[in-house]
């Protein structure tokens, strides 16, 4: 089967700071791909790329089969990977439907002729859609600022259900959150993957990463040095790859 | 009870005051419900309230416009030079606002392609269009216009045409705010510029729209106070930016961006019209009017942090 991403010998340098020196991954449909790494090991760097926010100085992508080349997130977004941000990334004074819909809204015309943003549609959408991934965030809630950070994800989450994302980013989802809703985001990433979604998790909890990923790409300076399956490896195992120890041991 | 008041949007109180005041006004003194001074206020108000939707408009993007005051002066000046040198009327409104258009584009240029903060850009502007009034000018009013420049601002139509005037942009720009793509990326990139940009929307676009706006709702501005005074002079307009900021403030926007709305600009500079109607009635000092205007600023600016600093803290 041809992997939903492939990601082959990605380089990219910002002035001196070589952040990707050779980057590979296979990602498949239905599975979620965790990313771990040290502090400053590339991962952000990698799924930007992905995302369309960075082009690489050299390496190919190609999104199930086909070159992907994207110039920006909005091209991204329209091949169907969307990205779940670190910082989680929502308009904070707008509401939970119109960040879901946020630059992609439904329009109808008054008489034929006024186009104005269809909210009723919006409103409808937002909660059948909440309730199919059976998030508790209050739908009527008027604008996101007061969510937690939990519900926030969901509603990212969300927006990559609605639009029906081939791949979906996720970095560092749970480093903001509260213990119940970690578990929460688990949830979601296994029920994206569980729609068909090839999911990559970048975290450093590893505890987490090993309940949520299918399979484990280790990055070290830039490289990725080790994928397995999650069940087939440790956290000694992995710390090991990540803090390069493997490396050195196999060049002595 | 409390947790109801300070759910109230800040129009509300604004309009309590607002009202309180004409109140106070009309029992303080028989000259205030008089029909010349009420179509007088709103030929005033007309004129603010304009000025104050566009800067709304830039205040929504978290961005802000200090030279609306000078475009005022600049654009009417230019327009009363080209009244005055026999251009046919519509022509010479019509170059007016495309010179509006373009200093705004300007702006945004500045801001979002250069990347100079907007404070920055537009105080430059604030010094720049204020030359330029006066260099346009010589430095002196500019008088002698054809009549019929005052017909329209002088006129009534029931009500007040420059009411009309400011009814028919504030209809406009809520449209545009409340229901179309365009408005709802103003309030997102307000909120969230990077996340908007991530969501695939040109912030550029986003920028310039909201600079246009507000500069060419200061061309209009000029126009029409020209109109109104029959007469240009290059110190006109002086401190517009600030009380529009204020209006705009007074009336729920957010320096922080991504709130506001084309009422509460309108309300806002009613108030601020109201009180200075009230210091001219009540013949109060116009250098207490100034200090109590500034102080009424400073406290809706203190209170917008308030609620800033809640909504963060959870
Ligand atoms: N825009 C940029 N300009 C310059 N250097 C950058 C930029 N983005 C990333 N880097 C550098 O590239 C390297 C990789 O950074 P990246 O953010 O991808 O790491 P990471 O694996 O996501 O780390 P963390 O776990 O801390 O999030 C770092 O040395 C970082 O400083
Ligand atoms: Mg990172």
């Amino acid at each position: 089967m041809t992997p939903v991403l492939r990601v082959s010998d990605l380089r990219k340098s910002f002035g001196p700071v070589e952040a990707l020196r050779g980057a590979d991954l296979e990602l498949h449909a239905g599975e979620v791909l965790a990313v771990v790494g040290d502090n400053g090991a590339g991962k952000s760097t990698l799924i930007k790329h992905i995302a369309g926010v960075y082009q690489p100085d050299s390496g190919e992508m190609l999104l199930a089969g086909e070159k992907l080349a994207l110039r920006s997130p909005r091209e991204a977004r329209a091949r169907g990977i969307e990205t779940v941000y670190q910082d989680l990334a929502l308009a904070d004074d707008l509401s939970i439907g119109a960040n879901i819909f946020l630059g992609r809204e439904p329009v109808r015309r008054f008489l034929g002729l006024l186009p104005y943003v269809d909210d009723r549609t919006i409103r409808r959408e937002t909660a059948a859609l909440l309730q199919r991934i059976r998030s508790v965030i209050p739908a009527e809630a008027r604008t996101v600022a007061r969510l937690s950070g939990g519900q926030r994800q969901a509603v990212a989450i969300a927006r990559a259900i609605y639009w029906q994302a081939k791949v979906v980013l996720m970095d560092e989802p749970t480093a903001a959150l509260a213990v119940m809703e970690r578990e929460r985001v688990i949830e979601h990433a296994r029920e994206l993957a569980s729609h068909g979604v090839g999911v990559i998790y970048i975290g450093h909890n590893l505890t987490e990463i090993l309940k949520v990923a299918d399979r484990i790409a280790v990055m070290f300076r830039g490289r990725t040095v080790h994928v397995t399956a999650a069940g087939d490896t440790t956290q000694e195992t992995l710390i090991k790859y990540m803090t390069g120890y493997s490396e050195t041991e196999k060049a002595a | 009870m409390r947790s109801l008041l300070r759910r109230l949007p800040i129009e509300t109180y604004v309009i309590s005051f607002t009202v309180a005041l004409w109140i106070a006004l009309s029992l303080a003194t028989p000259n205030f419900l008089t029909e010349s001074n009420i179509s007088n206020m709103m030929r005033q108000t007309s004129i603010a309230a304009i000025v104050a939707i566009g800067v709304m408009c830039t205040i929504v993007i978290a961005g802000i416009d200090l030279s609306v005051g000078s475009v005022v002066a600049f654009c009417g000046v230019l327009f009363a030079q080209m009244c005055a040198h026999g251009l046919a009327l519509p022509l010479a409104a019509l170059i007016t606002l495309a010179a509006g258009l373009l200093v705004g584009a300007t702006n945004a240029f500045a801001i979002g392609r250069l990347g100079i903060p907007a404070f920055i850009v537009t105080l430059a502007g604030l010094q720049v269009y204020r030359g330029l009034a006066l260099l346009l000018s010589g430095g002196m009013t500019v008088g002698g216009l054809p009549p019929s420049v005052k017909d329209f601002a002088r006129g009534t139509t029931i009500l007040p045409n420059l009411f009309w005037a400011m009814l028919a942009v504030g209809v406009a720009v809520h449209y545009l705010l409340r229901y179309t793509r365009t408005g709802r990326y103003l309030y997102a990139m307000g909120s969230n510029a990077e996340a908007t940009r991530r969501q695939g929307i040109n912030t550029f676009r986003i920028t310039m729209v909201a600079y246009v706006l507000s500069s060419s709702l200061a061309a209009l501005a000029g126009i029409l106070l020209v109109s109104r005074l029959s007469i240009a002079s290059p110190s006109m307009a002086n401190a517009y930016e600030l009380q529009a900021i204020a209006a705009a403030v007074v009336g729920g926007a957010s320096l922080f961006g991504g709130r506001g709305t084309v009422l509460g600009a309108v309300v806002g500079a009613v108030l601020f019209t109201t009180m200075s109607n009230a210091a001219v009635l009540l013949s109060v000092d116009p250098f207490w009017e100034m200090v109590l205007e500034g102080l009424l600023i400073a406290l809706v600016v203190y209170l917008d942090n308030l609620q800033k600093r809640r909504q963060s803290g959870g």
